[in-house]
């Protein structure tokens, strides 16, 4: 082989003493984070929709065409609504059809019929119906979507009591939907306080949280939930016992959350950085706070958020046994409840809807978790 | 003479990684044409349009019986080149120009426009790898007999007995000293050493044309790898192999290679015969290399005499760390990471302790500092220039802090040692905020005088650790380590995560600062020639104890100790002259059981240091 020699043959020590090596790294950790986390595509339109749901939460009364409780014995079960804008090809504005629910005397089946021939109009961003309190003092009538002059309208139709589906999911979701919240924030300032002095104090501390952690996770999880929420006391509001319920969530789900905490602590206890900031002379709090918790703070925020739909999950199954929320509150998992009575459900399958936003969210929730985690580590 | 393999195949097979098979060359003579002609070779990263190059335009030749080695620092480029070669790229990285030509008996063809199925034949019949990591690179689940006789059996070239006799033979001639063991055993019950011997054998055991070599030695111990190396040379050389060697050590590249290629940022700098290149270098960045690569010295000045003034004076010091308990059964043995050990450091001076792993080099560096408490029983007396001296195994409260402000530590991994989540800005000032100096504006000032200090421009302040090289974060970890004004400063291996020329300006950045803020440096090392230039003692240990200690003059130009001599006999160096002399690693290092006379010592039972001459000291029955 020849000596060759590359052309350019000077080399300056100093610039390269100086040049960044990964110049794309260049940025705090949050925007790297951010970065990585927007390449997943599922992941960015899911946080998006559930920000855009959360920020809506308020407002559910002027999103729905009727308040939650209102009922209408004349429409028992009916049937679900379209919505349409075109009659017999010609565009006359948003309406709807009238549908009623017929049993056929011959063979004893139920079928829907839809009055085609009269169009009824959907007013829309107008002032109707019963009067709601927006925030709990603002008096309005002011709504998004009507119902039609003369009719009704049930876009996921009606329960047992004439109450308008619709209507109910939406102001559902607000409990459904918060119940996630408290009861992580819940489990994680347990699981971060008995986690946090299992990994750092180690020794008997960590056996017993270690020990508490395993008991907690043999637990058969549905009968505690049953016999916590049991012995909720009968008298109490609706909102005590929404809190009550998620509590009793958060109290359940901490063990896997302060296991994270307890392993990601002795991980994070065996880095250089830590045992320099040791060596520094640091006492305890400034190194768990200023040291440990930001890198793994992350983690925490990825882990709590895959277990946010195992609480809304939860809830739906204690309101669905009838043990969880109670009337008058609102939530999926009560109007789930009606779904017990499996011949009705058989006759009237719209009664199963709830169970669509629950999915949903679940979903959604999880894609955010997952994205998230993938973009945690984003320096390489 | 072979039989068609009628047993099943199995996974296995997927996780041999070094599949070679094939006509044997044993024996070949020197051809014309080059066995492997690597063409301007371009490999970006990345999708077309917004890529990356981080290989441009890389040629060269190999060809059979002769070893090239792909010289190169980290981002260089060399293992992706290695890996075009077998046809591994990892995913994102595409070939974007160039030809990868293997010679075969019907004309040669180009690597890298082959259908997967092809590729496999290919790597099968001529290509075998050998591994940096052989603990990752053998699948933990099956005996090593198994992977190297699966090369054989997943291409049908044997039954499992043959097979099975084959792989000892091999396991034989790559130097396991016993064969049936290494053959029975799983990759976690091997020694390092060992596992880098199954693993050349397993990549031998099919005859291949050519062997590329991904840093093998660079995972062992100084000792191991110089064996290690002698047994590639020695194999490849048996087997008339063409070797593509891949490494970051010029002195390796020194001791095996007949051809040298170097890379800096993915393009060949140069090119050409190991001596021509080492000998007369051609480019800046080469001879920067070569001078920049440790050597021992050959001559040293003998230092003054001992100011009898010890910042730090270490006594008794030991460390045992108890058995693991295994289930219900008694706790195993305890392990003795350190046993009565002792030393003086005098102020302005720096003591150098060396040792492989396991040695219990970083045991010391960890009590000296109080990272963890020594046995009791031990004096560790710290006498700061004002203020009383301090017993460092007794403090506790704010004896404790202002100890932590004279004494820093230096870690090993610059990667790991700052934390991804702050600005160099308040790395930096995070020591002065602990111990409550200085106001917010001072303490930005002193960042950026700490900033200069360490060679870095105050500009980078507002950056995070993630941006920076090695080199640059080790910068900074040490202005870290200043920035408290310590007299004491614990160096734990602070340069063996760098790249070679960043690694000599590190050390000259130590002698600086040391020699202008009057520091005392205690320098732990697993390399006896990286502390030749800065140390005033040296301290040369082995499993927990100082087998001899000494001025660089007396440890360089008259080691007494074999396990010394082993270790300076071991460190390869850029000189094509200086070849590595096994027979004096072979003499130690092994167990110190295996010392000759009067060394050896079995247990826990060795001798006491003797005084060999002033400030000599050798560990021997008198």
């Amino acid at each position: 082989m020849d000596h060759y020699v590359a052309p350019d043959r000077s080399h300056d020590a100093e610039a390269d003493r100086q040049a960044l090596d990964r110049a794309d790294l260049d940025a705090p950790t949050r925007v790297l984070v951010w970065r990585r986390f927007r390449r997943h595509r599922l992941g960015v339109v899911c946080l998006i929709i559930l920000a855009l749901g959360y920020a809506l939460l308020p407002f559910v009364e002027v999103l729905a065409p009727y308040n939650p409780n209102d009922f209408d014995e004349d429409n028992i079960y009916a049937p679900p609504q379209a919505l349409y804008l075109f009659h017999e090809g010609a565009f006359v504005g948003l309406h709807t059809y009238a549908t009623a629910t017929v049993y056929d005397m011959d063979t004893g089946l139920v079928k829907r019929v839809t009055d085609t021939t009269r169009p009824l109009p959907v007013p829309v961003l107008t002032v109707c119906g019963e009067t709601y309190h927006l925030f709990g003092f603002i008096e309005g009538r002011f709504r998004i979507l009507c119902p039609p002059e003369e009719g009704e309208l049930f876009l996921f139709g009606s329960d047992r009591l004439g109450r308008d589906m619709f209507s109910r999911m939406i102001h559902g979701a607000r409990l459904s939907m918060t119940v996630g919240l408290i009861g992580v924030a819940v489990s994680f300032a347990i699981g971060l306080i008995l986690g946090g002095l299992a990994g750092y104090f180690g020794g008997w501390c960590d056996s017993i949280v270690s020990r508490a952690i395993e008991i907690f996770r043999s637990l058969p999880e549905l009968p505690i939930w049953l016999a916590l929420s049991a012995a909720v006391p009968v008298n109490w509001g609706p909102v005590s016992v929404f809190v009550m319920i998620s509590v009793i969530l958060g109290l359940l789900d901490w063990p896997g959350l302060a296991r994270a905490v307890r392993s990601k602590f002795l991980a994070l206890r065996e880095e250089d950085y830590v045992r320099a900031a040791e060596l520094m002379g640091a006492r305890p709090s400034r190194i768990i706070w200023r040291h440990m918790m930001p890198n793994f703070m992350s983690h925490l925020i990825a882990s709590a958020s895959l277990s946010i739909p195992a609480m809304i999950l939860g809830e739906t199954a204690l309101s669905f046994l009838g043990l969880g929320l109670r009337p008058p509150a609102v939530s999926w998992g009560m109007m789930l409840n009606d779904a017990l009575n499996l011949s009705a459900v058989e006759i009237y399958p719209w009664l199963l809807a709830p169970m669509a936003p629950v999915i949903f969210a679940v979903l959604a929730f999880s894609f955010v978790g997952d994205a998230l985690r993938d973009a945690l580590d984003p320096y390489s | 003479m072979l039989r068609p393999c009628f047993l099943p195949r199995n996974g296995l097979a997927l996780l041999v990684a070094a599949c070679t098979i094939g006509t044997s060359s044993v024996g070949s003579v020197m051809r014309q044409t080059p066995l492997l002609k690597v063409e301007g070779l371009s490999i970006c990263f990345g999708l077309p349009g917004a890529s990356i190059e981080v290989v441009s335009d890389v040629s060269f030749e190999l060809h059979p019986g002769r070893m090239l080695a792909l010289v190169g620092e980290s981002g260089s480029g060399k293992t992706l080149t290695g890996k075009a070669v077998m046809g591994l790229l990892p995913r994102g990285a595409r070939v974007s120009r160039g030809r990868v030509l293997l010679d075969r008996p019907d004309g040669p063809i180009d690597v890298l426009r082959q259908s997967p199925a092809a590729l496999r034949q290919i790597r099968g019949a001529q290509v075998s790898m050998i591994f940096q990591e052989p603990m990752s690179a053998f699948s933990a689940l099956h005996t090593v007999g198994a992977q190297i006789s699966e090369v054989l059996r997943v291409h049908g070239l044997c039954n499992a007995a043959e097979a099975r006799r084959r792989s000892l033979a091999m396991l034989a001639e790559v130097g396991c000293p016993d064969a049936e063991r290494a053959y029975s055993a799983y990759p976690f019950e091997l020694s390092g050493g060992l596992r880098q011997r199954a693993m050349i054998a397993m990549a031998m055991i099919g005859a291949p044309r050519l062997v590329i070599a991904d840093e093998p030695t660079t995972a062992l111990d100084v000792t191991t790898q110089a064996v290690v190396l002698d047994l590639l040379r020695r194999v490849s050389r048996d087997h008339g192999l063409a070797t593509l060697l891949i490494t970051h050590d010029l002195g390796v590249v020194a001791n095996m290679a007949d051809d040298v290629v170097v890379l800096r940022r993915g393009a060949v700098v140069e090119r050409g015969p190991a001596a021509d290149v080492l000998t007369t270098p051609g480019h800046a960045y080469t001879r920067r290399l070569i001078a920049a690569a440790p050597r021992v010295p050959d001559a040293i000045a003998v230092h003054a005499p001992p100011a009898r003034d010890d910042i730090l004076f270490v006594e008794g010091l030991s460390k045992t760390y108890p058995g693991r308990r295994r289930g219900f059964g008694r706790a195993a043995a305890p392990v003795h990471a350190l046993s009565n050990f002792a030393m003086r450091l005098e102020r302005g001076r720096t003591v150098a302790v060396v040792g492989e792993s396991g040695s219990g080099k970083s045991t010391v560096a960890k009590l000296v500092l109080r990272a963890e408490r020594p046995d009791p029983g031990a004096t560790i007396r710290f006498d700061p220039r004002e203020g009383q001296p301090m017993d460092v195994a007794s403090l506790s409260g704010t004896r404790l802090t202002e100890f932590r402000r004279k004494a820093q530590m230096v870690f090993q991994d610059p990667f790991a040692a700052l934390s991804p989540r702050m600005s160099v800005q308040d790395i930096l000032t995070e020591p002065l905020v602990v111990h409550d100096i200085g106001t917010r504006a001072e303490r930005r000032e002193q960042a950026a005088a700490l900033m200069a200090r360490v060679g870095l421009s105050p500009d980078h302040l507002g950056r995070f650790p993630h941006a920076f090289s090695g080199g640059q974060r080790q910068r900074i970890a040490i202005a870290r380590a200043l920035a408290l004004e310590p007299e004491l400063l614990v160096l734990d291996e602070p340069t063996s995560a760098l790249d070679v020329s960043v690694q000599a300006e590190v050390l000259e950045l130590m002698l600086e600062l040391g020699a202008e803020m009057g520091l005392s440096y205690l320098f732990i090392s697993h390399n006896l020639a990286v502390v030749a230039a800065l140390a005033d003692h040296v301290m040369v240990m082995r499993r927990g104890r100082v087998v001899e200690e000494g001025a660089p003059d007396c440890i360089f130009n008259d080691p007494r100790h074999p396990y010394t001599r082993a270790l300076i006999a071991a460190s390869p160096e850029p000189d094509m002259h200086r070849r590595l002399d096994l027979a004096a690693v072979a003499a130690g290092a092994g167990e110190p059981d295996t010392w000759p006379e009067p060394f050896g010592y079995a247990g826990e039972t060795a001798p006491e240091l003797v005084e060999v001459a002033p400030g000599h000291r050798v560990r021997r029955a008198a």
